[in-house]
């Protein structure tokens, strides 16, 4: 059993929380929230210059050859600051989705320009009938000609207005919710038939939804195999928690931090409340859901770097549950010892709550990962 | 025992809802029912038909203009209006100055004041809590001195809900700054357009715009103004808290916020069924449902016990934690059952009802209502404090 950090990991880890602590101010993610794509494009760009976008891509085309212990440290260190930029977007689910699946002609094009900032993607998976699902999808791809024809409707698509080009899971064969028929293409922001409405959502970030209306695809938009990417869909889904996860915990950490340094100093009854006995039990409790949050997610790295299928999704599963329930609990208990404060806007600690409860109804929500958990474990045979 | 209500009860609760159904107006009751923004205009038009009726004061004395109702006819009131999803009565005129200028005010005041709240043309506000001053409201530092027959009042309220809108302010003040920190207050009533106030807005986390800091710099306010006696202001003030938790369950909202969470599972679908069918999710819905059925039985038992005389007492702090408990999951699970949709943040279709909008309609509030109402267990004495009265006035602790 080794937890410690390699050299290499420790150095990645000080570049990206210096970042933060530079970049990120509460001040400054304000105005970088005004921008029309909801982040700030230079910072975008020093985090290229930084190497962060190749960060889970290989050495090869150009990135830093990280697994997940790499994108865990990127993410915690991201959640810290309440990062807006679409690094889980268009690097750790789209962008690994092609360097992984891309053909080759794809990759050529598109890692270069990932990796230096200049394209964006996005995954768009969600629909209005899928909840979580992983292979419940309506949205239709005909075969045409020497090509597909996209009909259908996707939401919730993170980023989805600012990126060049969209990842769309479609249905080339069987039924709504058939694992088999499932296909991924590569659709450029701006094509006929597709229209994108952004907007902000509940935690500061933006995501789109899409219309497709017969948008016509050349047959080299297939990513993968025709019908055969429910795999990967899950993959990149599981890749997708895993990230937020991770996210979670920094956002976690710091809002455990915040609330900590707040009781110790606001005094009522003339001391500070956090020598009342009730308010630091809560604040202990605060803390243990953090620990628990951060061991599942740790496991889940560990588990999708070397682990079965299976093994992977049992332990992402894990970790979103801790991560829902304990990120919850956290922003919820955090607020509350705050009183009066912890609900103003002009603060920091509300932004961690929001941002903690809304990962709650990305890749999955408690409720989903539970079941599926609760399908895969271990029970005894009965006699 | 017996726990049916009257056949008077009974058909008292079918002339509210012959009432609501003919004179609630459905504009207004769509906005509650969909947890949209209400403007003043909204609140000032359905105290003004409350009020026509002779409903506008249904916790008052009739001498005073109120209905003079019964504690259970109350409740049913209240209850059927949740149902009806009426817009609260503003709380601030009818169930705390206005009580305690009918306690403690003088004639004058009582003529002065009280019609108006009815009638709503006036607006309160509540000014009790300060940055420094929030649990610990006697510690609260707001001066007023005298000067002839003036006070001259000092210094800043904070968290003052819908001030923005107020015509007056009931205020605490300290007059007494030598005495025992309890022994020092007074009760003042401000005029909101003396010279010297200034409102300032705090946007609460979900972008709403319903509290406010208030700052007061030399203010005069009148001695005629002061309620009951000079440095007995804490007495009142705590004769106050009382009636702010009187129907602190808020069991017809909680009522009427369950049928919307199991509506809105009926339309949602998980793995192509309804949710409300799951059975983790279904079991979830369930237990909400046994505690709010106890919770009503528990209100019930505190309203008969006040019917025949008894004060609610320490047991409103059992009410308001485990209403606003309640409430909060309600508001948790509604916000979880609107799945991913429920990610996306539009403003300006949640203040107006006319605007266009992404997604099912319940999605719309669900998050920004979810993270409003962390306020539920904040304000009215927060309730580790209603824990600690609880602990030190039933359990002798
Ligand atoms: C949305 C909103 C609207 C409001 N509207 C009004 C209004 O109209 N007028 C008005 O005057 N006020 C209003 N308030 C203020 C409200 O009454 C106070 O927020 C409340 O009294 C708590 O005070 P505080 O915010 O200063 O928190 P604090 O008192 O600082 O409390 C912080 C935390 O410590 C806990 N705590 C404090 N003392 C103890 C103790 N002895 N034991 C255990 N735990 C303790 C609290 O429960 C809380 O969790 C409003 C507040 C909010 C959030």
């Amino acid at each position: 059993m080794d937890f410690s950090l390699t050299d290499e990991q420790r150095m990645l880890q000080d570049t990206v929380e210096r970042l933060v602590a530079d970049q990120y101010g509460f001040e400054q993610r304000r105005e970088y929230m005004k921008k029309p794509e909801g982040f700030d494009s230079t910072l975008w760009g020093q985090m290229a210059d930084l190497g962060l976008l190749g960060v889970p891509f290989s050495e090869d085309v150009g990135g830093f050859g990280g697994g997940a212990v790499e994108t865990m440290l990127v993410m915690e260190a991201f959640g810290k600051g309440l990062v807006l930029e679409p690094y889980v977007a268009s690097v750790l689910t789209a962008g690994t989705l092609i360097a992984e699946t891309g053909s080759e002609a794809q990759q050529a094009e598109m890692l270069e320009p990932l990796i230096s900032g200049e394209l964006r993607l996005a995954f768009a998976h969600t629909e209005p009938g899928n909840r979580y699902e992983e292979t419940r999808v309506a949205t239709r791809a005909e075969k045409r000609d020497n090509g597909y024809v996209l009909t259908g409707r996707k939401i919730a698509v993170l980023h989805g207005d600012s990126a060049h080009r969209l990842i769309v899971t479609a249905r080339t064969a069987g039924d709504e919710d058939d694992a088999e028929g499932l296909s991924l293409f590569l659709v450029d922001a701006g094509a006929d038939g597709l229209e994108v409405s952004g907007y902000p959502t509940n935690d500061g970030l933006r995501a789109a939804n899409l219309e497709l209306d017969g948008v016509q695809l050349p047959a080299d938009a297939l990513i993968g195999k025709e019908g055969q990417a429910a795999e990967l869909i899950g993959l990149t889904l599981d890749r997708g928690a895993f990230a937020v996860c991770a996210e979670a915990v920094g956002a976690m950490s710091r809002a455990c931090d915040i609330t900590l340094e707040y009781i110790k100093q606001r005094k009522q009854f003339g001391v500070p409340i956090g020598t009342f006995q009730s308010i630091q039990h809560r604040m202990v409790e605060m803390r243990i859901a953090l620990e628990q949050a951060r061991s599942a997610t740790m496991k889940a790295a560990a588990r999708l770097q070397d682990g079965t299928p299976e093994e992977r999704r049992k332990a992402v599963s894990a970790a979103k549950v801790q991560v829902g329930d304990g990120g919850r609990f956290i922003s919820e208990w955090g607020i509350q010892l705050h009183g009066g404060i912890g609900m103003t806007a002009e603060y920091h600690l509300p932004h961690y709550a929001k941002r903690l409860v809304m990962i709650d109804h990305q890749f999955g929500d408690v409720e989903h990962h539970l079941n599926r958990f609760s399908a895969m474990m271990d029970v005894p045979k009965t006699a | 025992m017996d726990i049916k209500f009257t056949a008077e009860e009974q058909a008292f609760r079918e002339e509210v809802r012959a009432f609501l159904k003919e004179k609630l107006p459905k504009d207004l009751s769509e906005k509650i029912r969909t947890h949209r923004e209400l403007t003043k205009d909204d609140i000032v038009r359905w105290q003004k038909i409350l009020y026509e009726k002779g409903w506008g004061a249904p916790g008052w004395p009739t001498k005073f203009g109120g209905t003079g109702w019964s504690p259970i006819q109350k409740a049913i009131f209240a209850e059927e209006c949740a149902l009806a999803h009426a817009p609260s009565q503003l709380p601030f005129g009818l169930s705390m100055v206005g009580p305690v200028i009918m306690a403690f005010g003088n004639d004058a005041q009582k003529e002065r004041f009280l019609p108006r709240i009815i009638s709503a043309d006036d607006w309160w506000c509540q000014g009790y809590s300060e940055p420094g001053a929030g649990s610990d409201l006697a510690s609260l530092k707001t001066r007023a001195e005298r000067d002839g027959d003036h006070y001259i009042v000092n210094g800043q309220k904070t968290w003052t809900t819908l001030g923005q809108h107020a015509d007056w302010m009931f205020c605490l003040v300290r007059t007494d700054p030598d005495a025992k920190k309890q022994e020092g207050i007074s009760f003042l009533l401000i005029d909101m357009k003396t010279p010297g106030i200034t409102v300032r807005p705090i946007e609460l986390l979900d972008g709403s715009r319903e509290v406010n800091e208030i700052f007061l710099e030399n203010v005069r306010v009148p001695v005629e103004n002061l309620v009951g006696e000079e440095n007995k202001g804490w007495t009142y003030a705590k004769f106050l808290l009382g009636h702010e938790r009187s129907g602190i369950a808020g069991v017809g909202t909680n009522k009427a916020e369950l049928r919307r969470l199991k509506e809105i599972a009926t339309t949602e679908r998980k793995n192509g069924i309804p949710l409300i069918q799951d059975p983790a999710f279904r079991a979830r819905i369930a237990r909400l449902e046994i505690e709010l059925e106890a919770l009503e039985m528990t209100d019930l038992r505190v309203l008969a016990a006040v019917q025949q005389g008894t004060s609610p007492g320490p047991e409103a702090s059992m009410l308001k934690i485990k209403g606003t408990e309640i409430r909060q999951e309600l508001y948790n699970m509604i916000r979880q059952a609107s799945g991913p949709a429920a990610l996306a943040y539009q403003p300006e279709a949640i203040a107006d009802p006319e605007a266009p909008y992404a997604g099912p309609e319940y999605a719309l509030t669900a998050a920004p209502v979810y993270f409003n109402n962390r306020k539920i267990t904040i304000y009215g004495g927060s309730n580790e404090i209603q824990k600690n009265i609880i602990s030190k006035m039933i359990l002798g602790l």
